[in-house]
């Protein structure tokens, strides 16, 4: 008789094979690795919208596309980025994939619920691109209303594929909040969890709290469409100026619920590619916490000019300055860092230096739009449009690059090109900069956003913004192939390529086994415990 | 005073500019400064600290620094009250018009602009005498609008139901553009106007003349000017070009199909119902997006209208 084979002790990409069983695992490497592969598919699918309309925007007369064309663009990338790539990205696929092994348990605590959050996940990514392709939507990915009212049905289906991704969100939230809870390997406190794991943490109640309004949202809207009752639509005596605020008391916090899974990447790769200890291991971990909680009470900070009362708006623009704080200690803490440290310019730390670098200029423009006398002048112009990205794109999607470079050894047991990977990381931070930072001055300049037609001196900015953009996606597939080449032909990764202190690399194989360790593993000292040079 | 653009800012053209660009300049020295710090501390570490053999490990183990971090928590907070003080008396300023002011109403509907004067002169463009203040109490016709004029640096969303002003005071003349800021559909890009700040001298003289547009004119002659001032050449053409609404050239005794309202001839009854109810007999191939004008034109203008109508075979 044939010796009985171990399942548990072979790695999980080889533990069973099939189409089916990657269909109905409950194995959270598996179910992260297909939430990666989705949210890289729509991310390609969105940036290749982004790219149409910046082509069309090359002159202000008509290139290619109609206006009506140019705003469904917008709004499928809108859409498709916002709902289906930054807010799920890091929390979903690395989050899904890192975090119990981080903390030393063989899976998430409900393993079932984590695969129904992925199925609810592609379902409402389904109907979420049939209501904007089907519907011709082009309300943009806020809906306000009265606008967005006039193009049912796709709003109602847009805000059911926004609920049913919402539960995703919850879902994967709770999950991770239980599992931190309840299944930390024997040693691992609190205080010994990597920071990564601090910001899943931080998001999760955010995605627990937050959410739930798009439910609310639903229903309303249900109620207006169905009974004729008038909550949103003036027509009917409702008011357009609620639906911002419910859309803003979700939104708001989903800015964070993007950003804060970013934060926790970039203190992993620093730490680990500087050789140091986090520095302020507790005020980079409480920040997080604080944006999570300050960002609760800040999101009538979109409507400055909309018709809030001046008392509203003064409180606002006061809550909203506290955020900056704790974005400023963490850029603080993660410069300090570098301090004495012994620092390796890897693809993962060429992103986290460009995530510190942008980041920078993305809080920083952000504090000026706090600032209500010169919001009434930047509100609605390119400068949103490029502060926001130089969050979103420029920080998360950047963070996120680099986690995935950073796990992808451990994630696939495979390395990839190194040279390639950071000539495709150069690209990406100048392509990012030459597209968004001419953003800047345009809007300050007064050019305001979603314009089909713009004025002639605005024509040379939007040029250099369509020439950064050819970078930008010319280093991201250099990336992207670079990973998919190395997946195939790539050399097998040791357990610990980089020389990292958490559990992942130093306790599990790369790739993983079936139930991540052989043996519990037993924590002894904290993530960031590297040593010294002897003198 | 230099009132051209500057790097960051466009041109100067009202009051506002005192309290807008002063604060705009100081956060952009302080963003400046904390920026250059960033990048220059990750520069020089980054070139110091470089691993230059495989096995190098850090010089230290620095795990933290009470004064250098509660430093820099209560220096930023520090700075970051000011500016909120700072931006809120600004926009206090902004928001309260003095006494005295003149009154502007204005009415936005997809995609155009209307102002009425008290004197009941109605225009497409906004005509303000310099160093007066003006407030415009806004209101939609449709959906969200925002009027924005750069050169002033003020803004305010224009809501249908509910009136929200805003007040500026022009301090030099010229022409300005005036653009909507909140996405309202296919020609949100085209939405736009211009205010026009002239001497008080020759504000009063065009005040005079716009009051009574059709004075001494055809009913024809008078919807010309109409076409213009009521925003109907936003979405019709009178040269034949097919824009979001028919063109009016030829559009008078023509026969159209209007789907299942079956067939109708444009007389005056139809083009009468179109501007009353614009949504009764929608030609095909066009969209029911035509606002509501009953109880806006009076029943001069909309013989004038039809007149004008007439007109362009």
């Amino acid at each position: 008789m044939i010796a009985h084979v171990h399942h548990e002790n072979i790695n999980y990409l080889k533990a069973s094979k099939g189409l089916k069983n990657w269909l109905v695992t409950v194995d959270h490497k598996r179910i992260g690795m297909m939430y990666l592969a989705s949210i890289l598919v729509f991310f390609v699918t969105g940036g290749t919208f982004a790219g149409l309309f910046r082509f069309e925007l090359w002159s202000p007369l008509k290139n290619f596309l109609t206006p009506d064309q140019y705003n469904q663009f917008f709004t499928l990338h809108g859409v498709i980025m916002v709902f289906l790539v930054v807010v799920p990205g890091i929390p979903a696929a690395l989050g899904n994939f890192i975090l119990p092994i981080q903390i030393g348990a063989k899976d998430l605590a409900f393993p079932k619920l984590n695969l129904t959050s992925l199925y609810l996940y592609w379902i409402g990514a389904a109907i979420a691109l049939y209501s904007i392709v089907a519907g011709h939507a082009d309300q943009g990915w806020t809906m306000y209303a009265p606008y967005s009212l006039s193009r049912n049905p796709s709003v109602l289906w847009m805000m059911v594929a926004a609920f049913i991704l919402g539960f995703s969100s919850i879902l994967t939230g709770l999950n991770f909040i239980v599992t931190m809870h309840n299944m930390r390997a024997p040693g691992m406190t609190w205080y010994r969890m990597p920071l990564f794991l601090w910001a899943m943490y931080a998001t999760g109640i955010m995605q627990i709290f937050a959410t739930p309004v798009l439910a609310i949202t639903l229903i309303l809207l249900l109620m207006e469409n169905f009974f004729g009752i008038g909550i949103f639509d003036p027509a009917l005596g409702g008011d357009p100026l609620l639906m911002q605020h419910f859309f803003w008391f979700y939104s708001h916090p989903a800015v964070y619920i993007i950003v804060v899974p970013g934060f926790g990447i970039t203190s992993e790769i620093i730490a680990c590619f500087a050789k140091k200890d986090i520095f302020g291991y507790k005020f980079v971990a409480y920040s997080s916490v604080a944006i999570a909680i300050i960002g609760f009470v800040v999101w009538g900070h979109h409507m400055f000019v909309a018709g809030q009362s001046e008392l509203a708006d003064s409180i606002f623009s006061f809550l909203t300055f506290f955020t900056a704080v704790p974005s400023a200690i963490k850029v603080f803490n993660w410069t300090a860092t570098l301090y004495k440290g012994s620092i390796d310019l890897k693809t993962p730390m060429l992103y986290a230096l460009q995530f510190l670098f942008n980041f920078t200029i993305g809080g920083l423009t952000g504090i000026i739009l706090a600032i209500l006398s010169v919001d009434i002048h930047l509100h609605d112009t390119y400068f949103i449009v490029s502060h926001f990205h130089y969050v979103a794109m420029g920080s998360t999607m950047i963070a996120f690059i680099g986690g995935i470079h950073y796990w992808w050894p451990k994630m696939t047991g495979k390395m990839y090109n190194e040279t390639v990977g950071r000539t495709a990381a150069i690209l990406v931070f100048i392509g990012f900069n030459v597209t968004f930072f001419v953003q800047l001055i345009m809007g300050s300049q007064g050019s305001p956003r979603r314009y089909y037609h713009y004025q002639d001196q605005f024509q040379i900015y939007h040029q250099i913004s369509t020439v950064g953009f050819v970078i930008l996606a010319a280093g991201l597939f250099m990336a992207l192939f670079n990973l998919i080449a190395s997946f195939f032909n790539g050399s097998v990764a040791p357990k610990n390529p980089w020389g990292a202190k958490t559990l992942e690399w130093e306790e599990a194989d790369s790739p993983p086994v079936l139930y991540n360790f052989k043996e519990t593993p037993v924590v002894t000292h904290g993530p960031y415990a590297f040593e010294t040079e002897k003198a | 005073m230099d009132n051209s653009k500057t790097f960051w800012l466009p041109e100067k053209a009202s009051t506002f500019v005192d309290t807008v660009d002063p604060a705009f300049d100081l956060y952009l020295w302080i963003s400046i400064f904390f920026f250059g710090l960033i990048v220059i501390l990750i520069t020089v570490f980054t070139v110091k600290y470089l691993r230059r053999r495989p096995d190098q490990l850090a010089t230290a183990q620095i795990t933290h620094n009470l004064t250098l971090e509660l430093s820099w928590t209560i220096i930023p907070l520090i700075i970051v009250m000011g500016l909120f003080f700072l931006g809120m008396k600004g926009y206090l300023h902004m928001r309260v018009a003095p006494s005295g002011y003149m009154q502007v109403n204005v009415k936005a509907q997809k995609w155009s602009w209307g102002f009425e004067y008290p004197s009941g002169a109605i225009n497409d463009t906004l005509v303000v005498p310099v160093n007066t203040p003006v407030k415009l109490v806004m209101t939609s016709r449709d959906v969200l609008h925002s009027f924005y004029i750069a050169a002033f640096r003020t803004k305010a969303d224009v809501i249908p139901n509910r009136y929200h002003a805003l007040w500026f005071q022009a301090t030099r003349t010229g022409i300005f553009p005036v653009q909507c800021t909140q996405y309202c559909g296919t020609n949100h890009s085209y939405m736009l106007t211009a205010v026009k700040v002239v001497e008080q001298e020759a504000y009063n003289e065009w005040l005079a003349t716009a009051s009574d547009p059709g004075k001494g004119k055809t009913p024809a002659e008078f919807g010309a000017i109409l076409y213009q001032k009521r925003g109907c050449s936003a979405c019709h053409s009178v040269d034949g070009s097919k824009a979001v609404g028919p063109s009016w050239k030829g559009l008078f005794g023509r026969q159209e199909n209007c789907g299942a309202g079956g067939m109708i001839m444009v007389d005056e009854a139809y083009i009468r119902e179109s501007m009353m109810v614009p949504t009764a007999k929608v030609v095909m191939g066009y969209q029911p997006v035509m606002p509501i004008f009953k109880g806006v034109l009076s029943e001069r203008e909309i013989v004038a209208l039809i007149e004008y109508i007439k007109t362009l075979k």
